[in-house]
């Protein structure tokens, strides 16, 4: 028996939302007693895999073959449940991320696994399998007994701690059978340069207050400062102030970060929805009465046009202190 | 082109969240149904284009769900698509949705189906990788764009950072989000052509069920806000570098 969790890699880089699944995913079979492996699709190298060890994974299966350099979910699926059956793994790890949402149903549908996706928390195994995770946009949770024999988790990014341990990992390199894609890439986007908004720690996000979009040059300046990403409200993106991806909320991205910092946003109950998971929330508004500040740990009542250069000023000074 | 639109029902995005029978059920005394927002404008609305565009088209809905559906499937209705299928049975577990779902589209031997990112009560953003799996069909998630040439559809979807353009041969399966379409408003004919529309009611297949909520909770209250006054922003920086601990 074992648990199985699924190491998530970009262009050869492990993410971190992978390292997050790999501390959960030994914290479950140190639970359950068995043994935490790993499951890595396309190229990567392997002092970057043999690394993985510090974070608690014993033994790391790896499909190296360049059908699987691009996220696939048939493809992905296939591997990662024939892997679990080779393996007899009971349990199955996966980020609840982008490469998450595509393949954690299929591997589940697959290996007939109750699947809980979203998941929070460790398991409580003293009365089933109980599972946390966030339901109604955040706004609460449930738990969720899985009672199936192989279970499937998917965990939601920046819920869980990372954890270095000691040890290395052993590799195992597997040739499996890699059937033609059925979906052909054309082309890729990446924002080059940005932290992206679903890793990132810190977000900082505007908001109508800020006016039009030639103002978020102090945004952004304080976004560098604090190594964070951007977002918007969704009125500001349907403006085109800003693109498309940095909308949270309920009818857009989901963040959970250690630091949110909301400026000129009212804090409207479709917007708090995206970001509620967030463990720190500071809200900069003019407006006392602004809904944010009940969500808020954090705030100050000012006008954001005064006060984000300072806050950026006073940033560089501690970074520097 | 024949197309499968999922269909779920959600509360109202401004509901109450709040559960009853100790915690095992959501109080939904008051509370307002509606379509999935990303089942309605993005899925459902870009199936309606696509129809616009090809009336030879024929859009289905389904939804996996009692009789207090039905008001929601037929707002669907009115916006457009030609007849809805209701699997009469009520459940929370991803799988057997989806396991309902998939034997409609195995029936129906649609050329597309469309699910939204997610619900927006349940958050799954899995029913539509599952009913994939099910019917072997590729499945294309959290689409941005979706574009059809002849029997290939051309899809974007978003990836961790960015985007990517997906070409692949129809059947597929697809989650849609924003960008994908644009709200609209139902009109006066489409709600009373709604009326007229058949809503065929079927019975769930057999399948296990593979989960169950025991319970729900509410996130702890949060503590209060911390006013730091705007000429001191330097205690703003210093409580979130010392006491939270964030920066
Ligand atoms: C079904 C549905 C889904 C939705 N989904 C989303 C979603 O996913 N995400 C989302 O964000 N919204 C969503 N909305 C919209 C949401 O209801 C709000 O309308 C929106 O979040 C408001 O955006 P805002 O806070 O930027 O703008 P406003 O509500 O206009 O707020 C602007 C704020 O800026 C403050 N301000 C003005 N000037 C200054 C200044 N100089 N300095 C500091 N503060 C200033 C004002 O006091 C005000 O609080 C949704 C709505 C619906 C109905
Ligand atoms: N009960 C249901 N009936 C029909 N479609 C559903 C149902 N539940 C989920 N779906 C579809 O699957 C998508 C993803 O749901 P979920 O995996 O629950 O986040 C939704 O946006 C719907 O399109």
């Amino acid at each position: 028996m074992s648990v199985l969790i699924f190491i998530d890699q970009s262009e050869g880089h492990i993410k971190k939302s992978s390292l997050e699944v790999i501390t959960y995913g030994v914290a479950v079979a140190k639970q359950l007693n068995v043994s935490a492996e790993g499951i890595v699709l396309g190229t990567v190298a392997n002092d970057a895999l043999i690394q993985l060890g510090k974070y608690g994974v014993q033994k790391i299966y790896h499909i190296a073959n360049e059908k699987l350099n691009h996220v696939d979910a048939q493809l992905y699926a296939k591997q990662i449940a024939d892997t679990a059956t080779a393996n007899n793994s009971s349990v199955i790890i996966i980020s609840q991320n982008q490469t998450g949402k595509a393949i954690a149903g299929r591997v589940a549908a697959k290996l007939k696994a109750g699947l809980v996706a979203g998941a929070i928390a460790l398991p409580d195994t003293t009365n089933g399998f109980v599972v946390k995770k966030s339901v109604f946009s955040g706004k609460a949770f449930a738990n969720v007994n899985i009672t199936s024999a192989i279970k499937v988790i998917s965990l939601n990014p920046n819920s869980f701690h990372i954890k270095q341990t000691e040890g290395t990992a052993e590799i195992v390199t597997v040739n499996a059978n890699v059937a033609e894609p059925k979906v052909k890439v054309t082309a890729v986007n990446k924002v080059s340069g940005e932290v992206p908004l679903t890793e990132a720690e810190i977000v900082v996000s505007g908001g109508r207050g800020l006016k039009g979009p030639e103002n978020w040059g102090m945004l952004e300046e304080l976004a560098k400062t604090l190594h964070a990403a951007t977002a918007c409200s969704r009125p500001v993106a349907d403006a085109h102030w800003r693109p498309h991806h940095e909308h949270v909320g309920q009818t857009g991205i989901q963040v959970a970060p250690n630091l949110y910092i909301a400026i000129g946003i009212s804090g409207a109950i479709q917007h708090l929805a995206g970001v509620n998971r967030s463990k720190v929330i500071v809200v900069i508004n003019k407006d006392p009465e602004a809904p944010f500040f009940k969500a808020a740990d954090y705030g100050i009542v000012g006008d954001a046009f005064e006060v984000v250069p300072k806050l950026t000023e006073e940033i560089k000074k501690l970074k520097t202190a | 082109m024949k197309i499968l639109v999922c269909i779920s029902k959600t509360p109202d995005t401004t509901s109450k969240i709040a559960f009853k029978d100790g915690n095992t059920k959501f109080e939904d005394a008051g509370v307002q149904w509606i379509i999935n927002p990303y089942d309605e404008w993005y899925s459902l609305v870009r199936a309606i284009e696509l129809k616009e565009k090809d009336a030879s088209t024929i859009i289905h809905l389904v939804t996996v769900g009692g009789a207090d559906c039905d008001p929601v499937i037929r707002k669907a209705l009115a916006l457009g698509g030609d007849e809805a299928i209701r699997v009469n049975t009520d459940s929370s577990d991803s799988f057997y949705i989806a396991a309902q779902i998939a034997e409609i589209a195995k029936q129906g031997n649609y050329d597309l189906v469309f699910t939204g990112k997610e619900t927006i009560d349940y958050n799954g953003s899995s029913v539509g990788a599952m009913v994939a799996e099910l019917i072997d069909a590729p499945y294309i998630s959290l689409a941005t764009k979706f574009e059809l040439n002849g029997t290939t559809a051309i899809v974007n979807r978003e990836i961790e950072g960015g985007e990517e353009v997906n070409e692949v041969a129809l059947p597929v399966v697809v989650s849609c989000q924003k960008g994908v379409a644009e709200q609209r408003i139902p009109n006066m004919r489409g709600i009373m052509a709604a009326r007229t529309k058949p809503l065929k009611v079927v019975e769930p297949t057999v399948v296990d069920t593979l989960t169950n909520i025991v319970s729900f909770e509410l996130p702890p209250a949060k503590a209060g806000v911390k006013l730091v006054p705007a000429d001191n922003v330097a205690e703003l920086v210093r409580l979130l570098h010392e006491e939270a601990k964030a920066i």
